[in-house]
C-alpha cells in the first residue's frame, strides 16, 4: 500500500507518495526520498527549544540537536533540558549536553549571549 | 473605629473621598476590585455632559450643570486631561429639528448655555456630519476627560490627605453596631460612624443590608468601538443623536487621547458583571451611528468593549441620607462623570456635616504632584528631563509612546497600580493597536522587578489573574 | 545635528539585510536604529528552525540566521544604536529618536529605510465576541513569554488561526507541557506552511477544525470556556454546530499588519490590501528618499524573502543618493486582476529599470493547476503553469526589461484557469 506523506524537510512542503518497496515519488529534491524512507521506518525530528539560562536579559537561552532524533525520544529529551542550567557568556553553537541520551546528538546553543 | 467609611472606590466615591480629605476625620475607603475606578467609572464615553438633557429640578440637571462648571478646575488640581471640546445633538429629519428646540429650552431651564445651529451652521463645525443633519444643538461647555486618571488622581489626591485605601475588599455584610455600622469583608472588619454606599451599580445590595430596600439598580450594557488614532481633525467634539428613555444614543466622540469612541448600545442584562460583547449588537452600533456621521472608519478598530451602568429604579441619582450613620450616593448613570466632582462637594460639605461637624484640615492640598509627560514637552524639555532621568529615554510601549521612568512613576505614587491592567489605564501603556501584544511582558517584568515577586505573580487585573502563570524549566511544569 | 546617508530603522532581517547592501554598494554614513538591546528583531524568539534555505542553503533557527547578518554587521562600519526608539520622521527626513544615552534627539537623514516590521492582530482587531478575560494572547506575545521569559500563559490552550506562529506555538507550548486542544481556521483551508501541520500539528495529535472560528468566549476573569462554531460558505457561523472546550489560553494566530506608524504623519500612501505603504520598483514610497523593506512593506512567509527584498531598497538607497532614480515620465502601474490579492510594487518606473524586476503578490483563494498570467496594457508577456496556489505562500515573478517598454502604462497579473 503506497503512503502519501507531505514533506517537512523544507517550507514547500511537496506532496510524497511512498510504495511498498520504499519508491518515492513528488519530490523536487533528493532530501525528500530521505524523509520519505525514514518516515515510515524510523520517523526522525530536529528538536529546538530551550535552556534554563542566567544572564542579565534574558532567561532562556535557545537550543537545537545537532541532528535529527528519533521523534519517539522528544519528550525524553525536553526532560533532559529541563535539567540544564547555563550561565552567559555563551558562544554560538556552544555545546549544551553532549550526547544527549546516548543518541550520539549534541545539544548545542542557537544564540551568542555576551555580557 | 473610623469616623466615616466610604465603600467604593469608583469616581463617586473617590470625589466623596477627596473632599472629606479637606477635613479633620479619620476615613477610609474600601473597594472590591484589585483598582480604583475598574468598573462603570472605566467603561463609559468619557464625555462630561453639559447638563442640557436631564429633566429640570432632578438631582442629575443639578449635580450635572454644578459638576461641569467645576470640572477645568478639578482638573487642573489633579493633573488630568481635560479638553473642552464642546459638543452637537443632531437632528436628522425635519421632525427632529422641533425637538432639538424642546431641548433647548429644556437647556436654558437648567441654565445651560446652548445655541441652535442650522444645517450649515452644524456641518461647518463639524464637516463629517452625515448629509442627512438638519440642523444641531451646540452645547459649548461639554468636554471629554481621560476617566482613569480622573479617578486614580482623585484618589490619590485623598489619600495624600490622609485618607486610607483598602483595596480587594467585597463588602459581604454590615451590621449595626454602638455609634455605627460593622462591614464585614471577607477578611476583615472594620467599623465605622459614617457610612457612605458609593458602590454604583451594586448599590441596593450594600443598602439593603442596612436598611429597608426601596429601590432597585439594574445593569444596563452599552458595548462601544475604539477607533486607533487616525486623523486628529476627524471630529472635535462629541456627537449626539436625540436621547431617548434609552439615554443618550449611539454616540461618536474624541476621547482625551486622541482616539474615537463609538456607542454605547443600551440592554438590560441579568448579570451585573455581564462585560460580553457580542456581533449582532456591535453591528447595530455601526448602522446607528454612521446616521448621524458618514465615512466613520471601523476598519480602524482597536478595541470592542462593554461598561455596565446602573438604571435606578428612581430615574434619578440616589443621594440620601438613611439615618445619621448611613448615606446612598448610587445608581449615578450619566451623567454621573460630568457630576461626580459636585457630588462629591455636596456629601462632603453637607450631607455629612449635617451629622457631625468637620473643622478644615491645615495642611490641605488639592492638588496632586505633577509627573512629567514626556510627549507633552518641546524636543528641548524633553532631552533635559531624559537628562536628569534616563529612563525616561527608554521607550516601554511603542503604540503609545510609553516610556520606563513614566510606569516607574506611577508604581511610586500614592495610589499606586497593581496589575497590568492598572498601569495601562494610568500611563496608556499597552492602549494602542497592538494592545499590549509588544509591549505586555516588558510592563509585566517591570512591575514583578518593582515589587520584587516572580513574574508569575503578576495579575492583569482582579487577584488570580495572572498572566504568565507556569513557570518552565525549573522541574515544576506539572505545576 | 548628526546627518547620515541613510537612516534604517529598525535592526530586524529586513533592517540588517538593507545595512549590509548598502555597505556592500559603497553608501557611507549608515545608520541602522533598533529599539531592543540586540539585533534581529523578532527572528530572535523565533527558536524553531525552517529559515535560512534559499538565503544560506541551510536550514537555521531564527537566532541563528539573525546571527549571520549580525556577524556581517560586524564587518562593516556600520553605526547601530541599540535601544533606541524613533519617535517621529518628517517629509525633510529629520529623524528623531530617544534613547537613555542620548535623550531626545534630532539627526538629517538623505534617505531612510523604515524596517520596522509589523504587528500581530489582536482581540481587539478582530472584535472576538464575548467576555475579557485574561488568557487571550497573541501567539507572538506567549512565544516571548515562553522563549524569552520562560513562563507558559496557560496549560488547556485553543488556538485560533492557523498561521505559522500559531502552529509553531501549539508544537512549542506542547513540548514545555501544556495540552492543545485544537487549532481552529475559518478558512476551508490552512493558512499555515504544509510542513507545520505535519510536524506541529499531526506530530502531536492536535486537531485541525478547518471551516471553524471562535464565536464566544466565556469567563468573567479568568479564561474558562471557548465556543467554536462552523461556518458556511460565507463566514458566517452555523447555528447548532457549537462545541466548547475548557481552556486557559487562546492564543491568536489571524494575521500581521505592516507598522506603518511613523509613516502617518508624512502622508505617505497606504495600500488598503497590504496595508504597507504604496512603492515602486525599488520600495521607495511617495516620498523621494524614502524607502521601506521587509513585513513593515507587506506581510511575507518565509524571512529569506525579507531579507532579499530589503536589499533592493538598499538599492533604491544608493541610486537614490546618485541621483539616479526616476519619478515623473515612464510610470507603470501594476493592477491585481482575478485571483490576485494584491501585487508590490503597485507602481514601476521604467527608467529605473536595470534589467528585470520581480512582482510579488499573493492569490485570494486556493487553486490547482492554473497560469498564472502577466499582461502589459493587455498583451500577455508571460504565462506561468502552477500546480498548487495558496493565500498563505507568496509569489514571484521576474519580468524581464525586454517583456516591456517606455510606453508601457500598465502591468496586471491574473490567475488563469486551465
Amino acid at each position: 500500500m503506497a503512503q502519501n506523506l507531505i514533506c517537512i524537510v523544507c517550507p514547500r512542503g511537496c506532496h510524497l507518495t511512498i510504495d511498498e518497496n520504499k519508491n518515492v515519488s513528488g519530490n523536487s529534491c533528493p532530501r525528500g526520498v530521505n524523509y520519505a524512507i525514514n518516515e515510515i521506518t524510523c520517523p526522525k525530528r530536529i528538536l529546538t527549544s530551550t535552556v534554563k539560562l542566567v544572564s542579565k536579559s534574558l532567561a532562556r537561552l535557545p537550543v537545537i540537536t545537532s541532528e535529527e532524533i528519533d521523534k519517539n525520544i522528544i519528550f525524553d529529551v525536553m526532560k533532559e533540558l529541563n535539567k540544564v542550567e547555563v550561565k552567559a557568556p555563551i558562544k554560538m553553537h556552544e555545546i549544551i549536553i553532549k550526547n544527549v541520551l546516548n543518541t550520539g546528538v549534541n545539544i548545542i546553543s542557537t544564540r551568542e549571549i555576551i555580557e | 473605629m473610623y469616623d466615616i467609611i466610604i465603600i467604593g472606590a469608583g469616581v463617586i466615591g473617590s470625589f466623596i473621598a477627596r473632599e472629606l480629605a479637606k477635613y479633620e476625620a479619620n476615613i477610609l475607603i474600601l473597594e472590591k476590585e484589585n483598582d480604583v475606578g475598574n468598573v462603570t467609572s472605566m467603561a463609559n464615553s468619557a464625555i462630561v455632559h453639559s447638563g442640557y438633557d436631564p429633566v429640570p429640578g432632578t438631582l442629575k440637571a443639578k449635580f450635572n450643570v454644578l459638576g461641569n462648571k467645576q470640572y477645568k478646575k478639578v482638573c487642573e488640581e489633579l493633573d488630568v486631561k481635560f479638553l473642552q471640546t464642546g459638543s452637537l445633538t443632531v437632528a436628522i429629519s425635519e421632525d427632529q429639528l422641533t425637538v432639538l428646540k424642546d431641548l433647548e429650552k429644556r437647556a436654558h431651564e437648567n441654565g445651560v448655555e446652548v445655541k441652535l445651529l442650522n444645517e450649515k451652521e452644524a456641518k461647518q463645525m463639524v464637516p463629517n456630519l452625515n448629509n442627512a443633519v438638519r440642523g444641531a444643538l451646540y452645547c459649548p461647555t461639554a468636554g471629554v476627560v481621560d476617566p482613569f486618571n480622573l479617578v486614580v488622581h482623585a484618589m490619590e489626591n485623598a489619600i495624600d490627605n490622609g485618607v486610607n485605601l483598602a483595596l480587594n475588599e467585597e463588602v459581604i455584610n454590615i451590621k449595626q453596631i454602638k455609634d455605627g455600622y460593622r462591614i464585614f469583608t471577607k477578611n476583615h472588619q472594620f467599623d465605622g460612624n459614617i457610612i457612605i454606599n458609593a458602590t454604583g451599580i451594586n448599590g441596593e445590595t450594600i443598602s439593603d443590608f442596612v436598611t429597608a430596600h426601596h429601590f432597585d439598580i439594574k445593569a444596563r450594557k452599552g458595548e462601544y468601538y475604539v477607533l486607533d488614532h487616525f486623523d486628529n481633525n476627524f471630529l472635535s467634539m462629541p456627537i449626539f443623536p436625540l436621547p431617548s428613555e434609552k439615554g443618550k444614543g449611539i454616540l461618536m466622540t474624541p476621547t482625551s487621547s486622541l482616539n474615537y469612541l463609538v456607542g454605547p448600545s443600551s440592554e438590560f442584562v441579568d448579570e451585573k458583571d455581564d462585560l460580553s460583547t457580542d456581533a449582532l449588537t456591535l453591528k447595530q452600533i455601526r448602522e446607528q451611528a454612521l446616521l448621524i456621521m458618514k465615512d466613520i472608519p471601523f476598519n480602524m478598530t482597536i478595541r470592542t468593549f462593554a461598561g455596565n451602568r446602573p438604571t435606578p429604579s428612581t430615574h434619578d441619582f440616589i443621594i440620601e441620607k438613611v439615618n445619621n450613620h448611613f448615606i446612598n450616593a448610587v445608581g449615578i448613570e450619566s451623567p454621573g462623570l460630568a457630576s461626580a466632582p459636585a457630588i462629591g462637594k455636596y456629601i462632603a460639605d453637607e450631607l455629612v456635616q449635617e451629622i457631625i461637624h468637620l473643622t478644615i484640615k491645615q495642611k490641605y492640598n488639592p492638588c496632586v504632584k505633577k509627573y512629567p509627560h514626556p510627549n507633552m514637552l518641546s524636543s528641548q524639555e524633553r532631552k533635559e528631563l531624559i537628562k536628569t532621568n534616563p529612563k525616561y529615554g527608554h521607550i516601554i510601549c511603542k503604540c503609545e509612546g510609553v516610556s520606563e521612568q513614566e510606569i516607574l512613576d506611577v508604581l511610586e505614587r500614592s495610589c499606586p497600580p497593581h496589575s497590568i491592567k492598572a498601569i495601562k489605564k494610568r500611563v496608556r501603556a499597552g492602549f494602542g493597536r497592538c494592545q499590549g501584544g509588544m509591549c505586555q511582558p516588558l510592563v509585566a517584568k517591570l512591575l514583578a522587578n518593582y515589587l520584587k515577586v516572580d513574574l508569575s505573580e503578576i495579575n492583569y487585573d482582579e487577584l488570580g489573574t495572572q498572566v504568565a502563570k507556569f513557570k518552565t524549566k525549573a522541574g515544576d511544569t506539572d505545576e | 545635528m548628526n546627518k547620515y546617508n541613510v537612516v534604517i530603522i529598525g535592526g530586524g532581517s529586513a533592517g540588517l539585510s538593507a545595512a549590509v547592501k548598502c555597505y556592500d554598494l559603497g553608501v557611507k554614513n549608515i545608520l541602522v536604529i533598533e529599539k531592543e538591546d540586540f539585533l534581529g528583531g523578532i527572528l530572535n524568539q523565533c527558536i524553531h528552525n525552517g529559515f535560512g534555505l534559499h538565503e544560506f542553503k541551510e536550514q537555521l533557527s531564527g537566532p541563528e540566521y539573525a546571527y549571520r547578518f549580525i556577524e556581517m554587521i560586524k564587518k562593516t562600519d556600520v553605526e547601530v544604536k541599540l535601544n533606541t526608539m524613533v519617535t517621529n520622521v518628517t517629509k525633510d527626513k529629520h529623524v528623531f529618536y530617544t534613547n537613555e544615552s542620548e535623550g531626545f534627539q534630532e539627526i538629517e537623514a538623505q534617505t531612510i529605510i523604515f524596517a520596522m516590521g509589523c504587528y500581530e492582530k489582536n482581540a481587539g482587531a478582530i472584535q472576538l465576541a464575548g467576555d475579557r478575560p485574561v488568557g487571550i494572547y497573541t501567539a507572538g506575545t506567549a512565544q516571548k513569554y515562553l522563549n524569552a521569559e520562560g513562563y507558559l500563559v496557560g496549560k488547556k490552550v485553543f488556538i485560533l488561526g492557523s498561521g505559522d506562529i500559531g502552529l509553531i506555538m501549539a508544537r512549542r507550548m506542547t513540548l514545555e507541557g501544556a495540552k492543545v486542544l485544537g487549532v481552529a481556521e475559518i478558512m476551508p483551508y490552512s493558512n499555515g506552511l504544509n510542513r507545520n501541520i505535519v510536524q506541529c500539528l499531526n506530530d502531536f495529535d492536535i486537531p485541525l477544525y478547518l471551516s471553524h472560528t471562535v464565536t464566544n468566549v466565556i469567563g468573567k476573569e479568568k479564561l474558562e470556556k471557548i465556543e467554536l462554531s462552523q461556518v458556511d460558505d460565507n463566514l458566517l457561523p452555523i447555528k447548532g454546530t457549537e462545541k466548547y472546550f475548557d481552556v486557559d489560553v487562546l492564543l491568536l494566530s489571524v494575521g500581521l499588519i505592516p507598522i506603518t506608524d511613523l509613516l502617518k504623519n508624512l502622508d505617505i500612501k497606504i495600500n488598503a490590501r497590504t496595508k504597507g505603504p504604496v512603492v515602486n520598483e525599488h520600495n521607495e514610497t511617495s516620498i523621494p528618499g524614502i524607502f521601506v523593506a521587509g513585513n513593515g512593506l507587506h506581510v511575507h512567509d518565509l524571512v529569506d524573502y525579507v531579507s532579499n527584498e530589503a536589499r533592493l531598497s538598499a538599492q533604491g538607497v544608493y541610486k537614490f543618493l546618485n541621483g539616479n532614480l526616476h519619478y515623473n515620465n515612464a510610470l507603470i502601474v501594476t493592477k491585481n486582476e482575478n485571483g490576485i490579492g494584491y501585487i508590490v510594487p503597485q507602481v514601476v518606473n521604467y527608467l529605473n529599470l536595470d534589467d528585470k524586476f520581480v512582482l510579488k503578490f499573493r492569490v485570494t483563494k486556493p487553486f490547482k493547476n492554473v497560469d498564472i498570467v502577466v499582461k502589459a496594457d493587455n498583451q500577455i508577456i508571460k504565462k506561468i503553469f502552477k500546480l498548487n496556489l495558496i493565500p498563505s505562500e507568496m509569489e514571484n515573478i521576474e519580468i524581464t526589461k525586454d517583456l516591456i517598454n517606455i510606453n508601457t502604462k500598465e502591468i496586471s497579473v491574473e490567475v488563469k484557469e486551465r
